[in-house]
């Protein structure tokens, strides 16, 4: 076990996959001498070269269709997109040529490229830096979209993403880079496979669901609610897309109230999705409506309103009243 | 009505010319070609094939028996002395006209035309035949070019001096396309990489109704100068020409010597696709003065003044061009129909536990109209043939 923040679990799980494959490479805007904007590529141009952690010019489009080249060459390309605003340029070669490749050839061509964009509010960023695309992927077919919350599952996730002959869009909850926990660096495989959601505080009053950012701060509304003598669980969604809703759906059974929770804007987010399926599958096990917790659907605020913007305890706490008022 | 592009080309002197459109050969300082009289036949039989096969289309798709077809009338010549200049191990990321590049690469013209019949969206496999699917979306394909060349540099096969080992990526695209932001983007790629890619557009003077003026105030070949590689323009209804300047590109990419924008300016003789209708964009001049450059004719005449063809060669290709026909026409309407329920398994390696739902739900439902049992005629895809 080791204590590492989620940033160098992503650099651990990153020097991993590539010593594990010499098939592995990055490619990224500044993430071989600077070691990515976030560091999280710190050091890996200096011990696998130029060849295999390429900084490449600055235009995203460009970064994705190359990597799809190279995939198709017999490559494993893991492409960092610098910020979550900067990947719409890239948007057209993700959704209509990496996510349709192998449908379109028969199943002969696999795409398996790990496209990184950290992700979500909460660190005073300029615009277009700290937006939550996560929905627009999630609903393209061929497409796989997983979220980290914490360093171990930062760690393996990579690997297994990188792993998966699946492309993969893979979400880093930017706020949460610096949070440190102890890593299990040293197992020879994933404590848990990679889309796979996970309960991560059980509970008997309602169930919060929560991805990314969001999942550290469900777990202080839980602890908050006790006060109140509420015992709420939260499911930490790891997997947007596929989305594994069995432990959900025990849970929503036993407590018949549900919150969901994400920063992105809640027309056609996630949480809409969550519901719908809850409302299908539980429908008679159902004390209340499920209720949304998540950004308002307006443009990213300036940062300095950006608190007012996210989701935080009182607002999840407020919709946790709302459904146990029923 | 726009003022169409009549374009200079004859007597300009950035023209890559080795045949006239008289038939005659010429000489240019930097280009020369290096293959025998036998060879000219072969292209020749292969721009009548490839002729053929776009007019059979063009009728099935009047026919009703194909959604759309983007003929490659007029472009014979480009297509064929470019995709000829290629070797095994090269590998071309074609548009969707590309259809005499599949052709030199061996792929029947069914597998072609099954993506416009709506069965599937390209019949082929790439990596057997190392000639990508066709990209329907302008562009997208010069950047999976760049990436894949890339690859080439990074498995050793690039300026090794092993004529079986090198290898370069030859990348098709279109007038409209250069306006496109991934084309650009592959170009600063390639360059600064120095990828073994060469670049070939097809500059048939319309971007569906838009003539190239509208697409550069420069001729197309001169941007390949700003990204930092060479740019040549080459007289696109020149079969010899486009062989001996894509040849030589590709040689100096697989050298180690990086990418080069080729220019082979020539003309859509037809429409955009069968849904656009050219009369009502483009002056009649401009198609009767470009029939004089047609780059079939040229080639006949050549041949046909040495008299290295005869009655019998014509009469022979009229037949296997025929035969050819038949084929497309008789495999065009047996195609069997596309099974959705087959899709669900292509979408991802791993499939999901969603999609395996909706699958069976699919298959539940779509059983419940056929109460015999089994699928929809058809399921299988059809077979792939290749010459």
């Amino acid at each position: 076990m080791t204590a590492l923040t989620l940033a160098k679990s992503l650099n651990a799980g990153l020097r991993r996959a590539m010593e594990d494959d010499p098939k592995v490479i990055i490619m990224g805007e500044d993430i071989g001498r600077l070691g990515g904007v976030f560091r999280v590529t710190d050091g890996l141009q200096k011990d696998f070269g130029e060849d295999r952690v390429i900084d490449t010019p600055l235009a995203e489009s460009g970064i994705v269709g190359t990597a799809i080249g190279l995939a198709l060459r017999g490559y494993r390309p893991i492409c960092e997109i610098q910020f979550d605003g900067f990947v719409y340029p890239a948007y057209d070669q993700i959704v209509s040529q990496v996510a349709k490749m192998r449908a379109r050839s028969q199943g002969r061509l696999p795409m398996p490229i790990v496209i990184r964009i950290p992700f979500g509010g909460g660190i005073g960023a300029v615009e277009h830096h700290s937006e939550s695309p996560e929905a627009y992927f999630a609903h393209t077919a061929g497409l796989k979209v997983v979220a980290c919350s914490n360093p171990g599952d930062a760690y393996w996730m990579i690997q297994q993403s990188v792993a998966s002959d699946d492309p993969v869009i893979f979400l880093e909850p930017k706020r949460r880079y610096y949070e440190r926990a102890e890593v299990e660096t040293e197992a020879g495989e994933a404590p848990y496979p990679l889309f796979a959601s996970r309960v991560v505080r059980d509970g008997t009053d309602a169930v919060l669901l929560a991805y990314g950012p969001m999942v550290k701060t469900c777990l202080e509304a839980a602890q908050a609610a006790t006060e109140e003598g509420r015992n709420l669980a939260v499911v930490d969604l790891r997997t947007l897309s596929p989305l594994d809703l069995d432990p959900v759906y025990e849970l929503v059974r036993r407590t018949g109230r549900v919150v969901t929770v994400h920063e992105a804007p809640i027309t056609g987010g996630l949480g809409a999705e969550l519901a719908t399926r809850i409302t299908e599958e539980c429908f008679y096990s159902l004390q209340a409506p499920v209720r949304r917790v998540g950004g308002f659907d307006t443009p990213y605020p300036p940062a300095r309103a950006e608190e007012d913007f996210l989701p935080d305890l009182d607002r999840i706490l407020d919709a946790v009243d709302r459904v146990l008022a029923y | 009505m726009t003022e169409g592009t009549f374009g200079a080309p004859a007597g300009e002197p950035d023209l890559v010319q080795l045949l006239t459109p008289e038939g005659e050969r010429c000489e240019h300082p930097d280009y020369a070609f290096d293959l025998d009289d036998e060879a000219v036949r072969g292209f020749y039989r292969d721009m009548v094939l490839t002729r053929r096969i776009d007019a059979e289309a063009i009728a099935l798709q009047r026919q009703g028996e194909l959604g759309i077809w983007a003929s490659l009338l007029g472009q014979e010549a480009a297509q064929i002395g470019s995709g000829r200049a290629v070797r095994q191990q090269d590998f071309i990321f074609p548009t969707y006209r590309e259809h005499g590049v599949a052709w030199c690469r061996g792929i029947d013209p069914l597998a072609l035309i099954s993506l416009f019949r709506g069965v599937d969206n390209g019949g082929w496999d790439p990596a057997e035949v190392n000639f990508h699917l066709y990209t329907i979306v302008i562009g997208a394909q010069t950047l999976h070019a760049t990436g894949y060349a890339m690859g080439m540099q990074r498995d050793g096969c690039v300026g090794t001096g092993d004529p079986e080992r090198d290898a370069a990526v030859l990348a098709y695209f279109g007038d409209g396309a250069s306006a496109q932001g991934d084309v650009n983007e592959s170009f600063i790629w390639s360059a600064v990489f120095n990828t073994p890619t060469v670049y070939f557009l097809q500059n048939n003077q319309w971007a569906i109704s838009a003539p190239q003026e509208k697409q550069s105030r420069i001729p197309l070949y001169r941007r390949a100068a700003g990204f930092g590689f060479p740019g040549v323009r080459v007289d696109g209804n020149d079969v010899l020409a486009c062989y001996a300047v894509t040849k030589a590109a590709l040689q100096q990419a697989r050298d180690g010597g990086g990418p080069t924008l080729i220019e082979a300016f020539t003309y859509r003789m037809g429409a955009h696709t069968t849904t656009d209708d050219p009369t009502r964009y483009r002056l009649q001049d401009e198609l009767e003065h470009w029939k004089l450059k047609d780059p079939l004719a040229r080639v006949k005449a050549y041949l046909t003044r040495n008299a290295l063809i005869d009655d019998a060669f014509l009469a022979d290709l009229d037949t296997e061009a025929d035969d050819l026909a038949a084929h497309v026409r008789a495999g065009t309407l047996s195609m069997p129909e596309p099974d959705l329920a087959a899709t669900f398994d292509r979408v991802y390696a791993e499939m999901t536990p969603e999609l395996r739902a909706q699958q069976e739900w699919f298959r539940e439902y779509h059983a419940s109209f056929h109460p015999s049992g089994g699928a929809a005629d058809g399921g299988a895809p059809h077979a792939e043939v290749t010459r």
